[in-house]
């Protein structure tokens, strides 16, 4: 069952990622580039996609997930210095080719080769993220 | 209102409705990055994350061919920007442990704070880089 509601929810993620148009990196760049021809479309996308998980956030209130379990409860901790370094840098690498997480995986098999070069370069640093968190935490406790 | 903007709207919605499906059926966040990063780190819920991951990919592959005009990447072909991209992307979403679907999507609307600032961060980070490169330095 989680298995299928998992393919079911990636279908519906992959679906809407495409016909967003946001696989295309020069609608995200447009949206980042303010002092340019600057293109709007993403916060429609950011808009549609965050009402049906307003619905669903009220909907998890003293209820159990469909296949049990619990529901993942928010993190009580402030922003620290990973989230906004770790974020900084996303920002960066999106800015510069157009490709977060979600479209770079959605557009596989049609981005070509460098679609290809990109996962695997971000593949490579989700392996390296581990040390390189743990060096930003020594850092920040010896300053 | 132009078209493009409508066609933003209905995959937006459609991205939220995949969400909501995760959220409340297996109790999960629906974020990008953790769902793929979990396998790269080797984390548990497998066989989960490959068939979501299958859904992401599979989707867009069935749909593609019946839009007019077919999606497109554009991605630049300047390779060691893709490279230098990727590690970034990468490496931030992990370090910060979250992207666009999980602190944007999901974190807004619950109204984590950490969500929020997450998404404000990248979103300025970006419009920095984009700024400098393209009408500053005029890179790209």
């Amino acid at each position: 069952m989680r298995i299928f509601i998992s393919l079911f929810a990636g279908s519906l993620f992959g679906a809407g990622l495409l016909i967003s148009g946001i696989t295309d990196t020069t609608k995200v760049q447009g949206w980042l580039d303010v002092f340019g021809n600057w293109d709007p479309t993403l916060a429609f996308v950011m808009g549609g996609a965050i009402l049906p998980m307003l619905i669903a956030w009220r909907l998890t209130g003293n209820r159990q997930p469909l296949t049990g379990g619990q529901f993942p409860t928010m993190s009580q901790s402030d922003p620290d210095r990973r989230l906004i370094l770790g974020s900084v840098m996303f920002g960066m690498g999106w800015g510069l080719a157009g490709l977060c997480p979600g479209p770079a995986i959605a557009s596989l098999t049609y981005g070509g080769y460098g679609g290809v070069v990109f996962l695997i370069a971000m593949i490579a640093g989700m392996y390296a993220a581990p040390t390189l968190g743990a060096k930003l935490d020594r850092t920040a406790n010896a300053a | 209102m132009q078209t493009e903007y409508l066609w933003g709207l209905a995959g937006g919605l459609l991205i939220g409705l995949g969400a909501a499906v995760y959220l409340l059926g297996n109790g999960r966040i629906m974020g990008a990055s953790g769902i793929l990063g979990g396998l790269v780190d080797k984390s548990d819920r497998t066989v989960e994350r490959l068939s979501f991951l299958a859904g992401v990919i599979g989707m867009p592959f069935l749909l593609r061919p019946l839009l007019s005009p077919q999606p497109e990447t554009h991605l630049t072909s300047n390779i060691a920007v893709v490279i230098a991209a990727g590690l970034l992307v990468g490496v931030g979403t992990r370090v910060a442990n979250g992207c666009t679907s999980g602190h944007g999507v999901c974190g807004i609307s619950r109204f984590s704070m950490r969500g929020i600032v997450a998404t404000i961060v990248y979103i300025a980070a970006g419009g920095v880089t984009i700024a400098l490169l393209r009408h500053v330095w005029g890179l790209i």
